[in-house]
């Protein structure tokens, strides 16, 4: 596949970091990796292999809380996600926000609303319920409940 | 310690996904700090679509933006059939890249409208106006609906375009080309509009990767990224255009992308209509089974940049997680970088250049001192100062000749 140099590279840099290799397609690659390497890999990605970062998006499954970085190889139309499982009970992942400014809100949201604690933030505060939402529900997690499903 | 004073532009702005507030802190004249408020108007689309099928989620996110209506149905088409495999047939390609351009056009005359107005220029904000009408025309004979077109659908598309409404719409892009050239003279000519925008809210290459900016935004900036050429989907790979970009990264540099990149949208309509002559009427939907377990990608360019929609299936008839990013929520984090620095008559129009600011400068309250707690100025005279420096430029420009 075109992709091959671009994962064998991954690999041969992250040896212990990349858990897992999964091509969906030439356009569409996953990548799970350990958590604690995020910020090396990210750092590569986004200084030394001209990727952009598109969004982040959090999803709360039974293995816990789930994020998938996208980041986009516009040369390519290449979107690689970074796909990290983090623990259920603390969900807590190193912030990339300190590289650079495009995953500041989108980390400030997720943890607004699945709970997921970015460390070394820049500033962690409420995005989009500032002032209206209370301390320690997260609206986005399975569990929570709105007062419409309670009515049913 | 100077004292500084605070500018609320908002809290209400009908225009974006979400209402918002821009704290500008001023010092004197010059902007030196900009904070961002947002959430009035939370609708949790994301969530919501968690409880809706597929064919459902189409006309909820369809609402997510008024103005580009059919970004957000084409994204989320683009992820489910990446998750199902399904290719459309051309007809239906064709059909939704013109609907996808028609509407680049109209976003973006409204735009060079609003500028235009907040610049002192009301004439190019009446004219802009007016030939976006019949573009809106257009949207209603093809699909129905003047907005919200409802056209997309997982497989293809909702309606056809007849053989015999082809010739009509052939007529009234010619119309708007000719419009479109009126506009572009008279912004491309102007001194005032020269000496307002040039050099006013740069935003250089590094800022846009740092922030991730895209669409116009990045491209004014010298960053040819467009997700119709570099992720290509629906005719776009069947038609030839090219990605017009400027480098000088200020508003002049973003208008002009705006002006030259509606040429290209009809050009690309022309083709697209060339195309749909040649594929066999009615021929616009394949047959969708189940959506099967997997996650799905969707990118379409939308008039202010990539719209980007994850989607993760679980199997079900609706989606599991549905994560929607929407191009402004990056382009309007780059004001920290644009608007810093500035006066405040030109930050109005900063906050304009991005393309996603301006009814709420209609929506300015008062201004206040943040230590007295006394009124200073309303929201109309603000927008006076901006056009009262263009009259300014104008009466200097005529004294000098």
């Amino acid at each position: 596949m075109e992709n091959d140099p671009i994962i064998a590279k991954l690999k041969e840099l992250f040896k212990t970091g990349i858990l897992e290799v999964t091509e969906k397609s030439q356009r569409r690659v996953i990548v799970t990796i350990n958590p604690d390497s995020l910020l090396n890999i990210a750092a590569y990605l986004y200084k030394d292999a001209g990727y952009r970062f598109i969004i982040a998006s959090a999803i709360h499954t039974k293995r816990g809380f789930e994020i998938h970085y996208h980041f986009s190889l516009d040369s390519a139309g290449l979107i690689l996600n970074l796909h990290v499982i983090l623990d259920r009970n603390n969900p807590e992942v190193e912030s990339l926000s300190n590289m650079f400014n495009a995953s500041n809100w989108i980390e400030r949201e997720m943890h607004e609303l699945f709970g997921i604690n970015f460390i070394n933030h820049p500033n962690q505060d409420k995005l989009i319920s500032e002032g209206n939402w209370a301390e320690g529900v997260y609206p986005y997690r399975k569990e929570f409940k709105s007062i419409s499903d309670e009515k049913e | 310690m100077s004292r500084k004073t605070l500018i609320p532009i908002g809290p209400y702005h009908p225009l974006q996904e979400e209402p918002e507030l821009f704290k500008l802190y001023c010092d004197g004249e010059i902007v030196r700090d900009i904070q961002w408020v947002t959430g009035y108007n939370h609708r949790s689309i994301e969530k919501l679509s968690e409880s809706k099928t597929y064919e459902q989620v189409f006309f909820l996110v369809e609402r997510i933006c008024g103005i580009c209506s059919t970004s957000h149905p084409f994204a989320f088409a683009n992820a489910v059939e990446e998750i199902a495999g399904i290719e459309p047939t051309d007809r239906a390609k064709y059909i939704r890249s013109i609907i996808g351009e028609l509407e680049r056009i109209h976003s973006h005359l409204l735009w060079v409208g609003l500028a235009g107005h907040f610049l002192g220029y009301n004439t190019v904000f009446m004219w802009a106006w007016k030939y976006r009408e019949p573009v809106l025309d257009l949207f209603e004979m093809i699909t129905g609906n003047r907005n919200s077109y409802a056209m997309f659908r997982v497989g293809g598309v909702r309606r056809d375009i007849e053989s015999d409404k082809i010739a009509a719409i052939r007529k009234i892009l010619a119309d708007v080309k000719t419009k479109t050239d009126l506009l572009t003279g008279a912004v491309m000519d102007d001194p005032v509009i020269h000496s307002r925008l040039k050099g006013v809210g740069i935003l250089t290459k590094q800022d846009v990767l740092d922030y991730g900016a895209v669409g116009p935004t990045a491209r004014a900036s010298g960053v040819a990224i467009d997700v119709r050429k570099d992720d290509p989907y629906a005719a776009y790979p069947l038609v030839d255009w090219k990605v017009i970009t400027a480098p000088e990264g200020d508003v002049f540099a973003k208008a002009e992308v705006r002006l030259l990149e509606m040429y290209e949208s009809i050009s690309i309509i022309e083709q697209c209509l060339k195309g749909l002559e040649k594929e066999k009427e009615g021929d616009i939907m394949v047959k969708v089974n189940e959506i099967p377990e997997g996650i799905g990608h969707g990118r379409a360019e939308a008039p202010r940049g990539e719209v980007f929609h994850f989607v993760v299936s679980d199997g079900s008839n609706s989606p599991a997680r549905h994560k929607i990013r929407a191009p402004s929520y990056v382009n309007i984090a780059t004001f920290k970088k644009s608007c810093v620095g500035q006066t405040i008559a030109d930050a109005t129009i900063t906050l304009a250049g991005v393309d996603p600011c301006y009814c709420c400068t209609e929506r300015m309250a008062v201004v206040y001192d943040i230590h007295s707690g006394e009124k200073i100025m309303n929201a109309r005279e603000l927008i006076d100062r901006s056009i009262r420096r263009s009259q300014d430029l104008m009466e200097e420009l005529k004294k000098s000749k």
